[in-house]
């Protein structure tokens, strides 16, 4: 009923009835409660909730800072990814391997390390302090949190796309007159940015949400350096659980559409590149 | 080589430069102060405060949470990814989302609903209560916060490796009367033993580095409900940064090893692909 093609293979209706089951049990039961808490919610205290000062402040902040670093990691990502596809240089072999670093490494460990490396007292916050800019503790120190766990995210999406590029289309391009930089804007660009739009909504999904690489360099002053996953925390701490539910209801609604957003573009990627 | 595929020697190493500083800043420098401050009062001192009963204690509670989330990730993972990579069927891009929805929302919000569910406020609070039992505050909260974040991640490593694989092998073995088992196990998981592999030790590293969720439903309580990244926490606000960098110390040796077991299983897959490659050749 279900198939929409016969197959002599056996274990469909138990594998399929397993994972619907498992998946009810561990995900889809649970975050309904989320739904069905902010059901017994008024729509004026949800409001107020949203609204409030800090909540906004709150907003601001980790959206804003996952943003900024997401666009950022969008140059370094793809000038790292550029690198790695197609350059030769002594220990490649390992730096390609600790890209996923920031993924493997817990984030909490990530946190400490880098409130250490960045706090005024520091090794690169020193520096930093010299010329007057102050890292951790601040909302900048966010954005260098955001940007070291974004990155892996942006390489691996779009390093594969950039080994996949036939050399004979540039080749074809530079044969016809075509510069490097005509060849980059023309050829190169228009292939490698599905994946682009891919690696920045999927880094950015991964850290507006993002908490324990954070909550150490952050600071966590309410209204300035307060991420909203902490904002959630503080309610839940004060069992103040409308509030935690509103919060965590608005980030939930952006995640959903950030995951339509990159399930759209990894369409996009694949019908571009089956085009070609 | 022709030179229309690549840049100056001037241009090339400016960008190799760029790239090493962002990745030096980024990730050598964050991975070499784990280990320099871990040791910065000697490896005497190192080993004392890994010997610390709460530390123990929370590396046994990691332990034991990584032993029960794993192993139902890994059935799990198996399952969805034999009926989604072998079958076609209505709702299967529904299902991959679905799939998906743990990594895409944030780790406080995979905590809290495990509050709403079992917390005393929550939908079960009244009768867990009545009932003597508790969940949030203990163990059994963050192996189930654990099993709801590492959730995809087995199932994720498997899907695009058992659907390269195709089914034509499969096919074969049940024609000639094989039992589904049967060529599970003889066919299909020689196939996918190394993604297999990659998906269970990176399941662990995210069940044994989880800080989050674990966080929300772990009450912090000393010895008792503390996993290893919570007892970094806890160490680290202290003030006590060598111990709390020993004890990270440890989960940096195992996102190492992470990235060497995915190095290895990639090195595997290429030597495998090219060996296919050859054979269609001849």
């Amino acid at each position: 009923m279900l198939l929409k093609q016969k197959s002599n293979l056996p274990g469909f209706h138990l594998a399929l009835g397993y994972t619907v089951l498992y998946l009810s049990l561990i995900v889809l039961i649970p975050l309904s409660m989320l739904f069905i808490k902010t059901s017994t919610i008024s729509f004026s205290d949800f409001w107020n909730v949203v609204t409030a000062p800090r909540t906004l402040a709150a907003y601001r902040l980790s959206f804003g800072a996952a943003f900024i670093a997401s666009v950022i990691n969008i140059f370094f990502g793809f000038l790292i990814a550029w690198v790695l596809a197609r350059y030769r240089f002594p220990g490649k072999k390992i730096v390609d391997a600790l890209i996923d670093f920031p993924f493997a490494l817990p984030t909490a460990v990530a946190g400490i390390a880098l409130t250490t490396l960045y706090a005024p007292n520091g090794i690169i916050g020193h520096a930093l302090s010299q010329i007057g800019i102050k890292a951790a503790y601040n909302s900048l120190g966010v954005v260098l949190a955001l940007m070291f766990i974004g990155l892996p995210f942006i390489v691996r999406t779009v390093e594969p796309v950039l080994q996949e590029i036939d050399p004979e289309i540039e080749e074809a391009a530079s044969s016809l007159g075509a510069g490097r930089f005509e060849i980059f804007r023309r050829v190169i660009f228009p292939t490698v940015l599905p994946s682009l739009v891919t690696g920045f909504s999927l880094a950015f999904a991964r850290t507006i949400g993002e908490y324990g690489s954070v909550v150490f360099i952050a600071g966590n002053m309410p209204g300035k350096t307060e991420i909203a996953p902490l904002l959630i925390i503080t309610k839940l701490e004060e069992f103040d659980y409308t509030g935690a539910t509103s919060i965590a209801l608005v980030m939930l609604i952006v995640s959903f559409i950030l995951l339509a957003l990159t399930n759209w573009a990894q369409w996009w990627a694949s019908k571009k590149v089956g085009l070609s | 080589m022709s030179n229309s595929r690549t840049e100056s020697p001037l241009v090339r190493w400016l960008l190799i430069g760029i790239a090493l500083f962002y990745l030096g800043l980024f990730i050598f420098m964050p991975l070499f102060i784990v280990f320099s401050t871990a040791l910065e009062k000697g490896i005497a001192f190192y080993f004392q405060s890994l010997g610390d009963p709460d530390t123990i204690a929370a590396i046994k509670l990691t332990l034991i949470t990584a032993l029960i989330a794993v192993p139902l990730n890994l059935i799990f993972g198996i399952a969805a990814s034999w009926a989604i990579a072998k079958f076609d069927f209505h709702g299967k891009n529904l299902l991959l989302t679905l799939i998906d929805v743990p990594l895409s929302i944030s780790p406080v919000i995979s905590g809290f609903i495990f509050v709403l569910l079992f917390g005393l406020q929550g939908v079960f609070g009244h009768w867990l209560r009545a009932h003597d039992i508790r969940i949030i505050f203990a163990p059994t909260a963050i192996i189930i916060a654990t099993i709801f974040v590492t959730f995809p991640m087995v199932a994720r490593e498997l899907i695009p490796v058992m659907k390269a694989q195709g089914s034509d092998e499969e096919e074969a073995a049940i024609t000639l009367g094989a039992s589904g088992w049967k060529t599970f196990w003889y066919v299909t998981l020689p196939n996918i033993k190394w993604g297999l592999l990659y998906g269970v030790i990176l399941c662990n590293a995210r069940a044994m580095g989880e800080f989050g969720a674990v966080s929300v439903v772990s009450g912090h309580i000393r010895g008792f409900t503390n996993t290893l990244p919570l007892q970094i926490e806890i160490l680290y606000n202290d003030y006590d940064f060598t111990a709390a960098f020993a004890a990270a110390s440890l989960l940096a040796f195992l996102a190492l090893f992470t990235l060497v077991i995915k190095s290895l299983v990639e090195f595997r897959y290429q030597a495998e692909l090219e060996a296919v490659h050859k054979n269609k050749a001849h």
